[in-house]
């Protein structure tokens, strides 16, 4: 069976005053039905572009998107404005990361989950809030046949992200792409969220692709992995074995800067490891590798040749001329 | 453990007035910080967690006294300081310190490097000339590990971790015994966070400061802090040496906060409280216990009474204080008695 999404070499780069930004820089990966897929890396990484990318939510110009993106078979950026109308919040749906100011503060709660029924499905304003009801009832949210009624300022930051999952799910999308959708909650609120966010895969079988910073999230809903650094993917695998044995250094340099939950037990308490420097600027072409300036294994070849995405093991691609097979650094 | 601790909070209270009505009367008040006590000893950092709304930036603001507060005491050094008139307070300002969470907005962008150091220097008269003032500005730069030709560049030429590194500059520049720290790193990536820690870390052990770490990362909190406090809804629910809280917690809040985390480790089998609803309004806070509206093990005690911090008997250290009435009950009837902290952060 082919893959539900297909990305390939996807490039999206945005024109500014002082040269081209590579913001996306020849991205590939694809997304099976009903699995999650995780896309980790830091600010700027180009994770939260290419999510935009896949819906093509990315002003043209400056803005450019190049590549191919196939969902269904269809390759979404030969699609016209008024196709990708019927595709976007109907076969693919995003969910951001702010619940606050991603929803209408002037329009009901209920009125903002009709309003994609009524536009892709065609029901009718009562058709629509009976199935705004029941959506609030599916995430969760106590007493919905008031709150469809209410206003997003009249509800707790966790309740109006229920709402905007509520939204995304509405007309039972094939491909939801959340976009840091916990990271404005605080912990007690983002375990409800992602217990949902589990639970709701099993009942409505969508599949995800969830971009986070944060780690712990990632191991705890993820089944599969790509790591994003400087608009390029640099290592793929499935959760565990990536967790387990980190095959490219910036992914083993994200693990070991991160405190654990636990750590004074275990008696590991010396200090947390550093990535140095900065993330180089996307405006220049860089020759080597991505992370060579602040890699602690860096020779000249990683300076001059861009090293290639490889299968280090089935299923676990890494892009480091210098992750051997068994997984050590060889420098 | 005879010497004074540099700080010591009393039974501090800080009610918001409640502006409306029909002649813009108090309608009501914001319990925000409702009755909370804590010490800070010389050189050690105290963690304040909490999610939003709990009150820990409030008690960080009542140290720096950016307000007055409504009741009970703040002592820095021995020297009460809440009702301190403006002049007298000057001197004792010097002594706290603060560094914000967002490096991009607690910077003026009009400032060169320079002044943003300066500023304190001067104002505090710290400097004997302009040689002394310049080379307390060189030396700031070398101890947060930015380059001495930097002081001339504006806020805006540096990227995030460098402005919390100038930041955490200008709160030394005043020469502090206390750094307020009010989620100093939580706006930071990953890989730059990680260098941040570090560094306060290391400048606690050279300098001997003491730190209020205001935090919701309890991860980082364990990695970095002495002793942790637990804020909910205005009220110190838990306060115990870390190794103690993260073993073995005695607040069911507490608890239930440890479980949330997420960890890194994909496939890992652990115990996992998720609490229901949201946190309770400040404004009404609930009778009795303020946690008893969510807390998985409320009984009837808990609606009407109100818990204190009493000392509660661990395997571990010592002073480990908590404010939950399961503590009273028979062992067998206490869900907090064993030790489970292992099971709810890491097999």
């Amino acid at each position: 069976m082919p893959p539900l999404l297909e990305v390939e070499n996807l490039q999206t780069h945005f024109r500014t005053p002082d040269g081209v930004n590579r913001a996306v820089d020849g991205v590939s990966f694809h997304v099976n039905a009903g699995e999650t897929l995780a896309v980790v890396g830091e600010s700027g990484c180009g994770k939260s572009v290419t999510a935009m990318s896949i819906l093509r939510l990315i002003p043209e110009p400056p803005g450019k998107i190049a590549g191919s993106i196939r969902f269904q078979g269809r390759d979404l950026l030969t699609l016209s404005d008024r196709e990708m109308r019927d595709i976007r919040g109907n076969e693919i749906s995003m969910i951001f990361q702010e619940p606050m100011t991603s929803l209408n503060p002037v329009l009901t709660v209920g009125r903002q989950i009709g309003e994609t029924l009524r536009l892709h499905q065609g029901l009718s304003a009562k058709q629509a809030e009976a199935k705004a009801v029941e959506m609030l009832t599916l995430v969760g949210i106590p007493e919905p046949a008031r709150r469809v009624r209410e206003y997003p300022h009249q509800l707790s930051g966790g309740m109006r992200q229920r709402v905007m999952i509520a939204i995304a799910l509405a007309c039972n999308p094939k491909l939801l792409i959340a976009d840091e959708p916990t990271t404005a909650l605080d912990v007690t609120i983002q375990a409800q969220i992602l217990e949902l966010m589990r639970d709701l895969k099993r009942t409505v079988g969508a599949a995800i692709v969830l971009i986070t910073h944060d780690l712990g999230v990632v191991a705890e809903v993820a089944e599969r992995v790509i790591v994003m650094y400087a608009g390029k993917k640099v290592e793929e695998a499935a959760v565990s074995p990536l967790f387990r044995n980190p095959k490219h250094p910036y992914t083993q340099g994200l693990l070991g800067s991160m405190p654990k939950l636990g750590s004074s037990l275990h008696g590991d308490e010396g200090r947390l490891a550093e990535i140095p420097g900065l993330v180089p600027s996307l405006k220049q072409k860089i020759p080597g590798c991505v992370f060579a300036s602040r890699c602690p294994h860096t020779t000249d070849l990683c300076r001059q040749v861009a090293p290639a995405l490889e299968e280090k093991e089935p299923g676990h691609v890494a892009a480091c001329h210098y992750a051997v097979k068994e997984g050590a650094i060889a420098a | 453990m005879s010497t004074p601790p540099i700080l010591e909070v009393t039974d501090l209270k800080k009610h918001f007035p409640l502006r409306g009505g029909l002649l813009g009367g108090t309608t009501g008040y914001v319990y925000a910080v409702d009755g909370v006590s804590f010490s800070i000893a010389k050189g050690e950092t105290l963690a304040l967690v909490g999610e939003s709304g709990c009150g820990k930036s409030t008690v960080g603001k009542a140290v720096l006294r950016l307000f007055d507060i409504t009741d009970g005491q703040v002592v820095l050094d021995g020297k009460r300081i809440d009702d301190l008139s403006s002049s007298a307070l000057r001197p004792m300002r010097r002594r706290v310190q603060v560094v914000f969470q967002d490096p991009f907005s607690s910077l003026n962008p009009r400032m060169r490097v320079r002044d943003i150091l300066a500023e304190p220097i001067r104002n505090f008269g710290l400097a004997k000339d302009a040689k002394d003032l310049e080379e307390r500005v060189a030396k700031l730069m070398d101890t947060v590990r930015l380059p001495r030709d930097a002081v001339n560049r504006w806020p805006h030429e540096f990227s995030g971790g460098q402005r919390q590194r100038i930041g955490i500059a200008r709160a030394l520049a005043a020469d502090p015994d206390l750094i307020v720290c009010d989620e100093a790193v939580s706006a930071l990536d990953v890989s730059v966070k990680a260098q941040i820690v570090n560094l306060l870390q290391d400048l606690q052990r050279e300098l001997g400061l003491a730190l209020l770490f205001i935090s919701h990362d309890l991860a980082i909190v364990e990695h970095m802090t002495h002793r942790v406090a637990v804020m909910y809804l205005g009220k110190i629910v838990e306060v115990a040496p870390k190794r103690s809280l993260f073993a073995a917690p005695k607040h069911p809040y507490t608890e239930a906060l440890l479980s949330a985390v997420p960890v890194p480790m994909p496939g890992m089998a652990r115990e996992r409280i998720i609490l229901k609803g949201d946190v309770p309004s400040p404004i009404r806070p609930p009778s009795g216990c303020r946690f008893h509206t969510r807390c998985p093990y409320a009984f009837d005690r808990c609606r009407s009474e109100e818990p204190k911090l009493t000392h509660v008997a661990t395997a571990l250290d010592e002073g480990h204080v908590a404010a939950c009435h399961l503590h009273d009950r028979p062992a067998a009837e206490n869900p907090l008695a064993v030790a489970k902290g292992a099971a709810l952060v890491a097999a």
